[in-house]
């Protein structure tokens, strides 16, 4: 089957799989952010150093542990997630929410810098005052999630390994790249890291547009 | 932002359902990369119903995933490493599939005059002598451990001694080509490979055809005893087909630039 | 049947001698070396505008900082009748508004305070009316004027129904008419029974709203008195001074 008629279904997969990590890494890192900018509770700095060091995670690594974890011989291995996209989505979570964690710690301090004492003056609890960093600094945080959107899609050491790159079942962009590499298929492996640029562009391009047209009508 | 959320999340895949008879063959890279299983397996599935996933990657991990039970056959080209498979438990029975050959390809011009030996061993050797830059594996493929079987066979361990015109790229065969392809070097390569591989610069094949160059394929079903999980029934579904006269001319039909690759050689006893 | 026609700040309170709502006793307080409170003490009564004077530098935003509880002080306490109910509101000098509508603001203090969704909009409205935001009430907060910023940022401190109101130089930055408003809206709030505790630089202001003053200047409070007794023959130098405009600090 020729390549062209697989690249559809490639770039579907590719965008299933970064979206979904980055949608659920959002509900882990926004949330997890605001508790580092907001709490003070014991192994607080220690937590903020371990985030921001997980966003150098080799994606290697995490794909080695993930099959490790997941494999028939492996603790998790009941849960047959092993070559599945879902394994595929873990492992891209776990490289996207420290750098969600990070971005988003750093944006609700700068907020929480200013809403602090009027919070306190209110007697709000750490959880309405983290609610209330959420809400306000929402459109800041596209640029976290368009960062992170970035890491899933280029990355491939992670999926490559966990997901095994099986035709129509686990073949990214990414990893279809690579396979093309090994063949000797030079340009259409740059063919298709062209695609994948043009790809994130277009998606960058329209969640800036998107943030301005919900900035307007949040009364920022 | 709310609509986005919700299409992911509805989105979100469950674990492969089966719904057809599903196995997963780890297979090597050399195997997937010439196009055969693109091949092969739509036929099977039509003759049976089995669909086959199929994971690439080198034949020591092939083996090692097999090991862990992450995968009902194995289909690899390194005849001890696999008797020693299943001598250890791990797999049923091993047969004869298909065999090729290995070439030495290297640059045009032939500095070490390849072209002249009259066997793999001599020409191993010349290169040696020439310190032409020679491009390995490095991994525990079976590409790899057929070299370093040839170099023992010529009486040297270019791994050991850490010659400088000796390069190990720890890589699949198509990225050490390409860096044969970068270099100028010599390199070991099967012939399926060479004949699909899309770079070849100034590179061509130099020397083949020595009896030592064969390149055997076998195929083992993972042993359930040691892996309840595994589905043997759709494993035993593959190996049937694939030792079969229908897959045995299946793989013979294979054709790339016109070019057979493979070459069926099940055992009809095994 | 609600009480919403007393609302924002409950019943009407009961005239009888009252103890003093809060006592403040020798509190200090000492930052980068300097002792910015030497042993502040002062008892307020229950109802009317105290307000609290005094050259920059005195100590009168740390003590109502103190106050509100928003910084515990070095030594000393404060005490509270009783019956307190708890409940503090306090408006700083510059409002501090939530990137949102100005009902959105109201709202979220509202549930801050943990009012039941079925009573806030009706708070909201009466909220709206006795601040006169109703005409922007949609708008985003941050681009009203400076007066319509503070009268929501008293609005907002009215949510909890406070007995105590403290209020920290809330008309420094604004033009007159903006400045009468607030004061209109702050007698509208003592009438009805809050005790307001009200910082400020403008003497005018003092002598227009306030029932008592307190005389602090560094770090200490120096007077005391009722405003007309203050204001018509301040005691000690620093306060003539200070209401001459020559007290230096």
């Amino acid at each position: 089957m020729p390549l062209e008629g697989q690249i559809v279904e490639i770039v579907l997969l590719s965008l299933k799989v970064s979206l979904s990590a980055v949608v659920l890494s959002a509900l882990v890192g926004i949330p997890l952010g605001a508790l580092l900018a907001v709490g003070r509770f014991r192994g607080q700095s220690v937590l903020i150093v371990l985030v921001n060091a997980s966003m150098g995670l080799p994606p290697v690594v995490v794909g080695l542990g993930l099959y490790l974890l997941f494999s028939r011989s492996g603790p998790l291995g009941v849960l047959q997630l092993l070559y599945t996209p879902a394994a595929m989505i873990i492992a891209q979570t776990i490289l996207v929410t420290p750098i969600i964690a990070s971005f988003s710690q750093q944006v609700f301090s700068d907020l929480h810098h200013e809403y602090d004492e009027m919070l306190r003056a209110m007697k709000a609890s750490r959880w309405q005052t983290m609610a209330t960093l959420i809400h306000d600094a929402r459109h800041s945080l596209i640029t976290a999630l368009l960062a992170g959107l970035g890491r899933a899609l280029s990355e491939i050491g992670a999926v490559m390994i966990v997901g095994g790159n099986i035709a129509h079942a686990t073949r990214v962009m990414t990893t279809a790249i690579a396979l093309e590499t090994s063949k000797g298929n030079l340009y259409l492996a740059v063919t298709l890291g062209l695609i994948l640029l043009a790809l994130s562009g277009v998606i960058n391009v329209v969640m800036i547009l998107l943030r301005s047209r919900l900035e307007r009508l949040a009364h920022v | 932002m709310k609509t986005l959320l919700c299409c992911a999340i509805l989105a979100l895949p469950l674990p492969l359902l089966a719904a057809e008879n599903t196995i997963l063959l780890q297979s090597t890279t050399s195997t997937q990369n010439s196009g055969l299983y693109e091949f092969l397996l739509p036929k099977l599935e039509k003759d049976t119903g089995l669909n086959v996933h199929v994971v690439a990657v080198g034949t020591g991990q092939a083996l090692k995933n097999a090991q862990n039970c992450d995968g009902d056959v194995v289909l690899v080209h390194a005849k001890p490493a696999e008797e020693a498979f299943v001598a250890n438990g791990y797999g049923v029975q091993r047969f004869d599939v298909m065999y090729n050959d290995f070439v030495l390809i290297g640059p045009k011009d032939d500095p070490a005059k390849v072209r002249d030996a009259k066997d793999a061993a001599s020409a191993l050797r010349a290169i040696a002598k020439a310190g032409a830059a020679f491009a390995s594996r490095g991994d525990d493929s079976g590409t790899y451990k057929k070299e370093i079987a040839l170099w023992k066979a010529a009486g040297l361990i270019p791994a050991e001694s850490g010659e400088s015109w000796y390069r190990e790229t720890g890589s699949g065969m198509g990225a050490t080509l390409n860096i044969a392809a970068g270099m100028g070097a010599y390199a070991l390569t099967d012939r399926a490979t060479w004949i699909s591989f899309g770079n070849k610069a100034g590179l061509d094949i130099l020397f083949q055809g020595d009896p030592d160059l064969f390149n055997q394929y076998g195929v083992i079903a993972v042993n359930p005893k040691h892996c309840p999980s595994v589905n043997a029934q759709g494993a035993a579904i593959f190996i049937d087909w694939i030792l079969s006269p229908t897959g045995q001319a299946a793989i013979a039909a294979y054709r790339l630039k016109g070019q057979q690759l493979f070459f069926p050689n099940a055992n009809p006893d095994g | 049947m609600s009480d919403s026609n007393v609302f924002p700040l409950g019943h009407p309170r009961p005239r009888k001698p009252a103890p003093p709502l809060l006592t403040a006793e020798s509190l200090r307080y000492q930052r980068g070396g300097r002792e910015l409170l030497a042993g502040v003490s002062f008892e307020l009564p229950e109802k009317g505008i105290t307000a609290l004077l005094g050259p920059n530098g005195a100590g009168k935003s740390l003590t109502l900082r103190i106050l509100m509880g928003l910084i515990p002080p070095d030594s000393g306490q404060v005490g509270f009748h009783s019956g307190f109910s708890g409940r503090i509101g306090m408006v700083f000098q510059q409002p501090v508004l939530l990137r949102r509508s100005v009902r959105a603001n109201l709202d979220h203090a509202l549930r801050i305070a943990r009012i039941p969704r079925r009573d806030r909009t009706g708070m909201i409205a009466e909220l709206l009316v006795m601040a006169n935001l109703t005409h922007c009430a949609e708008n985003a907060a941050r681009s009203l004027s400076g007066g319509e910023q503070q009268r929501l940022a008293m609005a907002r401190a009215l949510v909890a129904d406070p007995e105590l109101l403290l209020l920290d130089e809330p008309t420094s930055s604004l033009d007159p008419a903006a400045t009468a408003a607030f004061e209109d809206l702050t007698l509208e709030v003592a009438a009805k029974g809050a005790k307001i505790v009200l910082v400020t630089h403008d003497l005018h202001q003092a002598r227009r709203l306030a029932d008592d003053i307190i005389f602090l200047h560094r770090g200490r409070v120096y007077e005391h008195r009722t405003a007309s007794a203050f204001f018509n023959a301040p005691e000690s130098a620093e306060a003539k001074a200070y209401c001459t405009g020559t007290l230096l600090t």
